[in-house]
């Protein structure tokens, strides 16, 4: 088992022909993720690489059955995309797209309230269940099938973490990025809910960084309901205040959205945290061990 | 994007909002005929600069003719004024803003943000303004009324009602008040704003509701939208460096250390920073290339890495996704032979084509000090500088 995404999910890739859309729909599928279709406005009836393109999301849906698709066209039509793609009915909808205006995501959050479609990101780099199904940039080889769960608003500080389990071989059941804007669709406490139900997932490696408060809420949650080990890093300890480190949502302001306030939070909520980002892997095999023993 | 006070209240202005009438001047001539336009018996001046407490620090007065103007904006123009939000050397006042007294019955405080767990806008009112808002919800946060509202209904009758009597407005003060609010969302919405801070909001003596100070920052990611507004923005605002990268779609921060980072990815570039200083150094700088980062770009950032003297020694780490390997390898060699590279250069590489990246660093001939995973370069780095091993 494993969250989201598996070896039963069909996927169409909005924006297959752009640069970006056809790098990664071409490692999707080699990774074996069934790729069934994409959507570019105009050249519906022709194909790429033996994918057939279609005018519309819903004719894709209705004539492929995918229930996820992959945005990554500009951030301009991203929110349009989005829009798209739950009216078409589309269970998963995850958004790459970097750069999307923060109140189109107020728009598109407004329009999902009471559908039935999950949005991932924007900004985001996808989700993988390792060895079934790849949806977005991550690379493939660095995952390794397995019980850790992943869930991270950075994306390539989630490499980091899964690269660093993989060569200690442990392995990954499904592993999430949400998304480094303000506004994303899924978050941290989302997937984590998502985890705590899941049979195939048997501790979780959580990333922040500093912003906001998603990370204190998601503390609470741990400490509430959450049945297995967490091990979690915040980015942005040398971060200084007032300042947007690349990510919109990753800005200390006011004082709030510090490092060491969440950190304080993940500790009192007894989640293990790993202070050095090159020390997640083994703090994770550390966490397992005592759990064993 | 940050503007200045007068480019808010002009803004703001358009939309309907009352503000007080007023005239930016870049000279004390400018200045002393601004006071002559307004026709006024009183004016106040103020320095323009991105950074509040500029009352506190004297870089607002009251004055009442075109000389008093003059000779204000003469003490205040070229020099740096220290705010406490402006940091040690403060910022040089390039403007100030000559605009209509008002006599003040009441200082209130109006703000707007992006909410992330509201999903939307909200508006945060208190009677206490003139105080930073940041102050009032540590000590008093009762007196703070956040109200979000709905993207599709817009701001409501009823909220703005709402707000005006928790801030103790009565009377025809709740209708101005009312529309004074919903011409502040429109020009929210419609500008693509990500902050609007009227403090203070102010009700005069004879009873009316103005908007004495205006702040307004801009969504980065919707300015394709508003080139009007990309137009405000002010580079003498801005550090150099942080200009220079924004032109190659870079982002970039600079700090205070001498270790120069570039990364891909926000996430993964805070947490180099952090493992640098784990490992006993200071980071110098914020810098991710992105994602979609070509060697051009990667070259760029190396340029402007390397322009900072006080960086003693160059980290990169690079996890490639989307970015590739070989070809962040191709920009950095570039970069390094066109700057002449004479510090150490420690580089990390792992994900997408990094072998054949690490076969063009070791084919080119430039010193770099490779290492195998995040920690080891952080050590190497600091190593490399002899801070400690």
């Amino acid at each position: 088992m494993s969250i989201l995404v598996n070896k039963h999910t069909r996927v169409i890739t909005q924006g297959i022909t752009g640069a970006t859309g056809q790098i990664h729909t071409r490692a999707c599928k080699a990774y074996g993720t069934q790729m069934v279709g994409g959507v570019v406005p105009g050249k519906g009836g022709t194909e790429f690489e033996g994918i057939p393109i279609f005018d519309t999301v819903e004719q894709a849906r209705k004539a492929t059955g995918a229930n996820a698709t992959v945005i990554y066209v500009p951030p301009p039509f991203a929110a349009d995309a989005i829009l798209e793609a739950v009216a078409a009915g589309l269970e998963l909808v995850i958004c790459i797209t970097e750069g999307v205006p923060v109140l189109d995501m107020v728009k598109v959050r407004r329009y999902m309230r009471g559908t039935r479609s999950r949005l991932i990101g924007p900004n985001c780099p996808g989700v993988i269940t390792p060895g079934e199904c790849k949806i977005g940039i991550m690379p493939g080889y660095i995952h390794k099938p397995g019980d850790i769960g992943v869930v991270s608003r950075s994306g390539t500080l989630t490499y980091e973490a899964v690269y660093q389990l993989t060569q200690l071989g442990i392995g990954q059941s499904s592993c999430v990025g949400i998304g480094g804007d303000p506004i994303v669709g899924t978050s941290h406490i989302d997937v984590l809910k998502l985890f705590n139900e899941d049979l195939a997932t048997r501790a979780v490696i959580m990333i922040g960084e500093i912003g906001g408060t998603a990370e204190e809420e998601a503390a609470q949650y741990v400490k509430d309901n959450f049945k297995k080990p967490v091990v979690a890093f915040i980015a942005g300890q040398t971060a200084p205040k007032g300042r947007r480190m690349g990510h919109a949502g990753a800005i200390i302001s006011g004082g709030r959205g510090t490092a060491a306030d969440k950190i304080a939070a993940l500790k009192a909520a007894g989640i293990t945290v790993a202070m050095s980002p090159a020390e997640l892997g083994i703090t994770m095999q550390s966490a397992l061990a005592g759990k064993a023993a | 994007m940050n503007i200045h006070e007068f480019q808010a209240k002009q803004i703001l202005g358009r939309f309907g909002v009352p503000v007080p009438k007023g005239h930016p001047a870049a000279t004390p001539e400018e200045a002393a005929k601004a006071f002559e336009t307004l026709g006024l018996a009183k004016a106040v001046i103020k320095a323009q600069i991105h950074a509040g407490g500029r009352g506190k620090a004297g870089g607002v007065k009251l004055i009442a003719s075109a000389a008093e103007a003059r000779d204000f904006a003469t003490r205040l123009l070229g020099k740096p004024l220290v705010t406490h939000q402006t940091g040690p050397d403060g910022r040089i006042v390039r403007r100030v803003y000559v605009e209509q007294a008002s006599e003040v019955a009441r200082e209130l405080y109006l703000g707007m943000v992006v909410d992330r767990k509201a999903e939307g806008v909200s508006v945060i009112a208190s009677t206490e303004g003139g105080m930073e808002i940041e102050e009032v919800a540590a000590k008093t946060p009762e007196r703070i009324l956040t109200e979000p509202i709905d993207p599709v209904i817009g701001l409501s009758g009823f909220q703005a009602r709402k707000i005006a009597f928790a801030l103790g407005l009565r009377d025809k003060q709740v209708g101005q008040f009312g529309a004074l609010i919903a011409a502040l969302y429109r020009a929210f919405v419609e500008t693509d704003a990500s902050l609007l801070e009227i403090n203070p909001l102010v009700v005069t003596k004879d009873g009316t509701v103005l908007c004495l100070d205006a702040k307004m920052s801009f969504d980065d990611n919707a300015l394709f939208r508003h080139p009007e507004i990309r137009e405000l923005r002010d580079a003498n605002e801005e550090d150099p460096a942080e200009t220079e990268a924004a032109k190659y779609d870079l982002s970039y921060v600079n700090l205070d250390g001498n270790i120069g980072c570039m990364v891909n990815g926000a996430g993964l570039a805070m947490a180099t920073m952090d493992i640098v200083k784990y490992y006993g150094a200071e980071p110098a700088n914020f810098l991710d290339v992105g994602g979609g980062a070509n060697s051009q770009k990667v070259a760029a950032a190396f340029r402007i890495l390397l322009a900072d003297e006080r960086v003693k020694a160059v980290l990169v780490n690079i996890f490639g996704g989307i970015m590739q390997c070989d070809v962040l390898a191709q920009g950095v060699v570039d970069a390094a032979r066109e700057v002449k590279l004479s510090i150490p250069l420690v580089v990390r590489m792992e994900g997408t084509n990094v072998d054949k990246g690490k076969q063009i660093l070791k084919d080119s001939g430039i010193k770099v000090i490779a290492a195998n995973d995040m920690a080891d370069a952080a050590r190497r780095v600091v190593e490399a500088i002899g801070q400690r091993a």
